[in-house]
């Protein structure tokens, strides 16, 4: 196999090509080059823009939106995309035979819950028509700032009906395979690369530079390192496969880049056992962790220590301070010696207003956490023994490590089978929801046993309200209630993200929050 | 020959046993193929993804679905076997990756680690004999000890320390051979070196064992005695016995290295079965752990029975009864 005009080194194993039911961030980036939805991700701001629709109206209540299709839109195979695809797609993607994890953005659209859980059958009544060849009308139960984000999720790309409907769950699988993207699939080799070449048929196939991409798996950090180095691949994009050992080296090449992103590392308390039921606990041990310590001494990419689940800047919303935040914004080393003697008198007093002074009588709890995770540096091991020593010498009370493979971990959360736990989260859109919305009573994520009422009719306030000023103001209200007056999770920092690829060589890479780095706005330049 | 057909009809239950156990193994530990950071939308989801891959059925039923021998009502309401089972030679879809069967996986993969553990198994017989056969004959000399020495230190230094030496020095230093990949025969080089290395220190001290057993023999004072030249003596007396406890290594050393490995796969990025082998289990990946299993039983099995065939060959004293 010839080398490919532009290689990518995408991470682990893609499990599937499917865009509806793919679940991993490798999966996305391939499949996101092979199909699009009305809207597809800017390269820059990681947004959506107009992709298959090339234009939209939206009604004055935020309610319904009239998507304009191209009338050059065609599948790779040479099939035009019309209205009526996109109706069948997301009919598709929510109907939960279907069985695609991320069908929750359907909640969005009208009709959409009722079809995911399983409460409504009639696919029909999803809020989606074509109101002729080229519009398709939406209608969604709530104003939603970010609904053009969400149009470029791979689980609302439009998918060839034909080929679904004749092979079924293994449809990628066709050969030739229509694609609606930039790109079109040469080869998938398990383990090994997927191929792709330009779609001629794409609409903007005038601008998209490469003509053969590989995306190449590997789950070992030294070996994309080798490959980087030795010039066989173009670009590193995923950052657990970069040594985080090497970080100090690394970073001060000119090809090692990092930027933020929509991630949060955090613990999660069991609020269901004794004594995470008691906020005072909670509070007290969310105070003694020196976040500093840790964004300086074991992550060392720059993460910023952060007191609240939403990373700043996430769609213009600012979180509110949390619980601990005066150490946060701490810029100076007396500062944050004095922030965090502070805050350790207060968890001292927390721990014996709960019956607990000098940690006395606290029961021997344990912290788990996937061993092995973080990139193969050890990066939660070493998290979880700063915490265990920090609360030993602060609070005087006993945590045991507990190390445990990544399917037991997720098992273990899930059923709650736990006393303080691992955690973080990835946000999908530009908003403040996509990690709010976790922590609702009924959300499968929420994985703490935390349910706050008061939390749920605000974010629900919050949905129903266009004006975004308000709406944010009642956000704030909400996570200031989850992560400075109950904290069943403690918010430790919020990630960097770091890929790498030489600039003389390599365009088209821009850092954004979402973390979406499309190859068909990348290129090589000669 | 009746021996072997005999061993040959014990294979069978031997891996139905082997099968059944990993089958129901792999089910005990925690977690399941779907478990992932984040939920699934919605509990119906969550039920029809498991639903699809019948994992919402009784072991039992699963068990026999596995097998081919799972009786259901179709579509047609009329009473049939259920597709596919082990019986009709069909290991089901990768539960992990679902566009992929297990036998699929295993066809683009298994020839990889064939075409890598053959060049390892010749690359540690070629580093093994000689030097195993060199440093009996010359035992005690400065020789035998260099040479003792590079096949202890091989056996010593494990596969995921030697590999990235050999990438660095080799590849990165000298430039000499791509880092990693496969396709090319250059791209071959380290990783054989790598996964042959310690098989052929195990090689050397096996034959350095039995050539000095084998040279201390009555027959060799015989064949002395009788004026044989010393070449003769050694390489026509000597030798074929002195072999023996390598022919025996080779059959699991065969079957450990065309089974591929997890170790150098990873390191050298080549896309065989090893990776898989560990992974799947990992991920609880539970058609293809059983899929692999099956396949690693069957061959060692087949390569011990090889081996033993290949003893009756070499060694004139062995007789199967």
């Amino acid at each position: 196999m010839p080398r490919a005009d532009l290689v990518i080194l995408n991470g682990p194993e893609i499990e599937t090509l499917d865009p509806h039911v793919l679940t991993g961030q490798a999966d996305g980036r391939v499949s996101g080059a092979l199909f699009e939805g009305l809207t597809r991700f800017d390269p820059v701001s990681g947004r959506g823009v107009p992709g298959l629709a090339e234009r939209w109206d939206v009604s004055p209540d935020g309610r319904l939106y009239t998507f304009h299709l191209r009338t050059n839109a065609a599948f790779s195979t040479g099939e035009p995309i019309r209205a009526e695809d996109f109706v069948w797609s997301w009919r598709h993607a929510v109907d939960p035979t279907t069985a695609a994890d991320y069908s929750g953005f359907f909640f969005y659209v009208k009709g959409g819950k009722e079809l995911v859980t399983g409460t409504s059958t009639n696919l029909s009544s999803l809020g989606i028509r074509a109101l002729d060849p080229h519009t398709v009308e939406v209608e969604l139960v709530n104003p939603t700032p970010f609904f053009v984000d969400l149009c470029a999720m791979r689980i609302m790309a439009v998918v060839p009906r034909w080929t679904v409907e004749r092979l079924g769950d293994q449809w990628v699988r066709a050969d030739p395979l229509p694609c609606s993207g930039a790109f079109e699939l040469v080869a998938w080799l398990p383990n090994n690369r997927v191929r792709v070449r330009k779609n001629p048929r794409y609409w903007d196939a005038a601008s998209v530079r490469p003509q053969v991409v590989d995306f190449l798996s590997s789950d070992s950090p030294s070996t994309a390192l080798n490959l980087y180095l030795t010039g066989e691949v173009d670009v590193l994009i995923e950052k657990n496969l970069i040594p985080l050992e090497l970080n100090d080296v690394l970073l001060k090449r000119p090809d090692f880049h990092t930027f933020s992103y929509l991630g949060t590392y955090f613990m999660r308390f069991n609020v269901t056992r004794k004594p995470f039921d008691d906020v005072r606990v909670r509070r007290a041990m969310s105070l003694v962790l020196d976040k500093w310590r840790i964004v300086e001494r074991i992550t060392k990419l720059g993460e910023k220590p952060a007191s609240a689940v939403t990373p700043p800047g996430t769609g213009g919303y600012s979180p509110p301070p949390g619980l601990g935040h005066n150490l946060c914004v701490a810029t100076n080393a007396t500062d944050r010696a004095a922030a965090l003697a502070a805050n350790i008198a207060e968890a001292k007093r927390l721990l014996a207003e709960a019956g607990y002074p000098e940690g006395r009588g606290f029961p021997t709890f344990t912290y788990m956490f996937n061993a092995g995770g973080g990139g193969g540096s050890r990066t939660h091991e070493k998290i979880a023994v700063e915490f265990q020593a920090m609360l030993k010498e602060h609070l005087g009370i006993q945590m045991e490590l507990r190390p445990v493979e990544w399917k037991t971990y997720l098992s273990e959360m899930s059923r709650l089978n736990y006393d303080v736990i691992r955690g973080s989260w990835v946000g999908d859109y530009q908003d403040p929801t996509t990690f709010l919305d976790c922590f609702l009573a009924d959300s499968g994520n929420n994985r703490t046993g935390w349910k706050n009422a008061r939390y749920d009719a605000l974010l629900e306030r919050a949905a129903g309200t266009a004006d975004p000023a308000a709406r944010a103001a009642l956000l704030q209200e909400a996570e200031t209630l989850l992560c400075r007056d109950e904290v069943p999770i403690l918010p430790v920092f919020t990630y960097t993200g770091l890929y790498a690829y030489d600039p003389n060589r390599v365009g088209g890479i821009h850092p954004n929050l979402t973390d979406e780095h499309p190859a068909s706005a990348m290129f090589l330049k000669r | 020959m009746r021996y072997f057909l005999r061993r040959l009809a014990f294979l069978v239950p031997l891996v139905w046993v082997i099968v059944t156990l990993a089958f129901f193994l792999v089910r005990v530990a925690p977690g399941g193929p779907f478990d992932r950071e984040r939920k699934p939308a919605s509990p119906a989801v969550e039920r029809a993804l498991a639903e699809k891959y019948h994992l919402d059925e009784s072991l039992g039923s699963q068990y026999l679905r596995f097998l081919g021998l799972k009786w259901e009502t179709g579509a047609d309401g009329r009473w049939h076997r259920a597709p596919g089972g082990l019986l009709v030679g069909d290991l089901g879809l990768s539960l992990k990756y679902r566009n992929h069967t297990v036998t699929d996986i295993i066809r683009q993969g298994l020839p990889v680690s064939l075409t890598l553990g053959l060049l390892a198994f010749g690359f540690a017989m070629g580093f093994g004999i000689p030097i195993g056969f060199y440093t009996a004959v010359r035992r005690g000399s400065w020789g035998d000890w260099i040479g003792s020495l590079l096949a202890l230190v091989v056996i010593c230094v494990p596969g995921f320390v030697l590999g990235p030496v050999l990438i660095l020095v080799f590849g990165l230093q000298l430039g000499w051979f791509p880092v990693g990949l496969w396709g090319a025969p250059l791209q071959a080089v380290l990783p054989m070196a790598a996964l042959g290395l310690f098989f052929g220190g195990r090689v050397a001290r096996l034959m350095r064992e039995g050539m000095t057993q084998s040279l201390q023999s009555e027959y060799i004072r015989t064949a002395r005695a009788k004026g044989a030249s010393e070449l003769r003596v050694l390489l026509r007396h000597a030798f074929p016995t002195a072999v023996m406890p390598v022919v025996s290594y080779s059959g699991p050393m065969l079957a450990d290295l065309l089974t591929g490995s997890f170790v150098v796969e990873n390191i050298f990025q080549i896309p065989g079965i090893g990776v898989f082998m560990v992974n799947s289990s990992l991920s609880r990946d539970y058609t293809m752990v059983v899929g692999l299993v099956l396949l690693y039983a069957i061959l060692l099995l087949v390569l011990n029975l090889l081996v033993d065939l290949a003893y009756g060959l070499l060694d004139p004293r062995v007789r199967y009864e």
